[in-house]
């Protein structure tokens, strides 16, 4: 049977991956660009998190600067893709290898760096009483964190750059011909991307793991585009505004983790076939469009009959 | 005014598939000139569209505007003062943006974008007079998604869009011809609307002889790189489809090859 317990830590998880996911719409959906970079800027937000933290860092400073970081991993993917005009892929592909052996430095040739001071969890807990378990303490910050992207994200992209990067995506050709610099907006949107990938690692990192791993991006692409095809296959279904979209990628990321952390409760299943089972759930929430288009056909035919 | 002088432009250089596309083209468009542009098949026409609107760079020669020298502007520089209608409806606006949304991106062609929002309820009553002049009921819905429009009222808007701040100079390359005829004589009919009442310089494209002879004050034709014929004024009028053709095959000793023209 699966315990309340599971879904709850589903959600708590799902919250702070949901941080993800948003990254990741930004660069699949608004600039339409598939963006490898965040398997490796994922990782970097930990890992310049802890190795500040344990520096002795404020842990609200040492969280900035892991999203500084992360802007900088942006940057760099949108120079060789607009200034060196190498194919999106391969220049996230490029910054993301790159940034394993820049994570590596950072924490000192080791593979996992644990937490030894403060972190942005015991300051929330702090605020709690004493003895309130780890996913109440994640799914109040994780609400708090979704809901300030969303609004600022909200914000940003009614602005006249937000505005331009949309388009930019959309259509670059019309782009450049109302005067817009597609290139300069690419370069824009892979750095607010990355900048909130670094985030969610960082958060991860000290609400999850109590570390940094240097693995811990693998497949994150997958999971940030799982999050995105699940929350947009069950919340959208006709025009909607941009905050509600951004709520279904978050509601996405929520429904994701807890379907993985319930199958994980099913006796047979191990930690490590959560690569096939997110394969899986992928493949299913693409081919929806596909399937509703032939129950629709079939259902025409027979009426024609 | 638009200078163009000794412009040259090949592609493919060093391959066997080197192909001088301008040769030596040299033209000067004045304030207030519609020029209508034909010529066959890779006769150069898109290409020098695309050569003055800076999304190719020219291999030699110059081009300056209102004196100011322009020749090695980039595209998005120049999209500060070049408004732009392409041939494909699809291209010229983005169609998973609001009709509205789109003018805003138009109407701040001319202008460095900052994070003041991306418009103001003040455009929003300029847009609604800009659509209802196109007669197309646009006005109503200015939340309607660019996608959801036919080809026809695409390009409509999209010629709104490109007037919308005026262009010093006006670009059209065939931007009827991928529209059903009824269509694409009403879109012909804007564009004349348009560049009369805001009186701008246009430079159009068009397959048909017919459009070209009866619009606008100026005809050229193109041929292998080069123009092979300027005509303007009380000559103009004159022209007919069979004039032109035997024009051509007396320039060029060749016969007129665009398997549009001939057919429409």
């Amino acid at each position: 049977m699966i315990k309340l317990v599971t879904i709850q830590s589903g959600i708590a998880q799902g919250l702070l991956w949901a941080v993800l996911t948003i990254g990741v719409y930004i660069t699949y959906r608004v600039l339409d660009f598939a963006d490898l970079t965040i398997e490796g800027t994922f990782p970097l937000g930990a890992a310049v998190t802890v190795v500040l933290i344990n520096a002795g860092v404020n842990p609200f400073l040492a969280t900035l600067i892991a999203m500084a970081a992360g802007v900088v991993a942006g940057l760099s993917t949108g120079i060789l893709n607009t200034v060196l005009k190498i194919p999106a892929i391969l220049s996230g592909i490029l910054t993301m290898i790159a940034l394993y052996s820049v994570n590596i430095r950072i924490m000192s040739d080791k593979a996992t760096v644990a937490i030894a001071g403060n972190s942005i969890k015991k300051i929330v807990a702090a605020l709690f009483p004493a003895g309130t378990v780890s996913n109440t303490l994640s799914t109040v910050t994780g609400v708090i964190v979704c809901a300030l992207l969303i609004i600022f994200l909200y914000i940003f992209f009614g602005t006249e750059i937000g505005c331009a990067i949309r388009a930019t995506g959309n259509n670059p050709k019309m782009s450049r011909s109302v005067g817009i610099n597609t290139d300069l907006m690419t370069i824009i949107g892979l750095m607010l991307s990355n900048a909130i990938v670094a985030l969610s690692g960082s958060l991860i990192a000290q609400f999850d793991y109590g570390s940094a791993l240097v693995n811990m991006g693998q497949g994150t692409i997958v999971i940030g585009l799982a999050s995105v095809i699940i929350g947009e296959v069950i919340l959208i279904h006709k025009e909607h505004n941009f905050a509600y979209r951004l709520f279904s990628v978050v509601f996405g990321a929520i429904l994701y983790r807890t379907i993985i952390a319930c199958v994980l409760t099913i006796s047979g299943f191990k930690a490590t076939d959560i690569k096939i089972i997110t394969a899986i759930i992928v493949a299913i929430a693409l081919s929806v469009p596909v399937f509703k288009e032939k129950a629709a056909l079939t259902k025409k035919r027979k009426s024609a009959k | 005014m638009l200078e163009i002088k000794n412009m040259n432009k090949s592609f493919n250089v060093g391959t066997v598939n080197e192909k001088q596309v301008i040769s030596d083209l040299s033209i000067t468009v004045n304030d207030g000139d519609f020029i209508t542009i034909i010529g066959s098949n890779g006769a150069g026409k898109s290409t020098l569209l695309n050569l003055i609107a800076g999304t190719y760079m020219p291999d030699s020669g110059s081009m300056a505007l209102d004196g100011e020298d322009i020749t090695y502007h980039s595209e998005i520089k120049k999209a500060r003062y070049i408004g732009r209608v392409f041939q494909d409806p699809m291209m010229g606006t983005a169609a998973d943006m609001w009709i509205e949304e789109n003018l805003a991106l138009a109407y701040r062609r001319t202008k460095t974008r900052g994070i003041k929002w991306g418009m103001s309820n003040k455009e929003r009553e300029i847009y609604r007079k800009q659509l209802s002049r196109l007669g197309l009921g646009l006005e109503n819905s200015l939340n309607k998604k660019m996608g959801l429009l036919s080809g026809g009222q695409r390009q409509a808007v999209t010629l709104l869009m490109a007037t919308l701040q005026k262009p010093k100079v006006l670009l059209l390359d065939e931007h009827t011809a991928a529209l059903d005829p009824k269509t694409a004589a009403i879109v012909l009919e804007l564009t004349k609307q348009i560049i009369e009442e805001d009186n701008l310089t246009a430079l159009m494209v068009t397959h048909n002889m017919q459009n070209a002879i009866d619009i606008g004050n100026r005809l050229i034709m193109m041929h292998n790189g080069k123009i092979i014929m300027d005509i303007s004024g009380e000559d103009k009028k004159k022209l007919t489809v069979e004039m032109l053709l035997r024009k051509f095959s007396e320039v060029s000793g060749e016969e007129f090859a665009n398997d549009r023209a001939l057919l429409s």
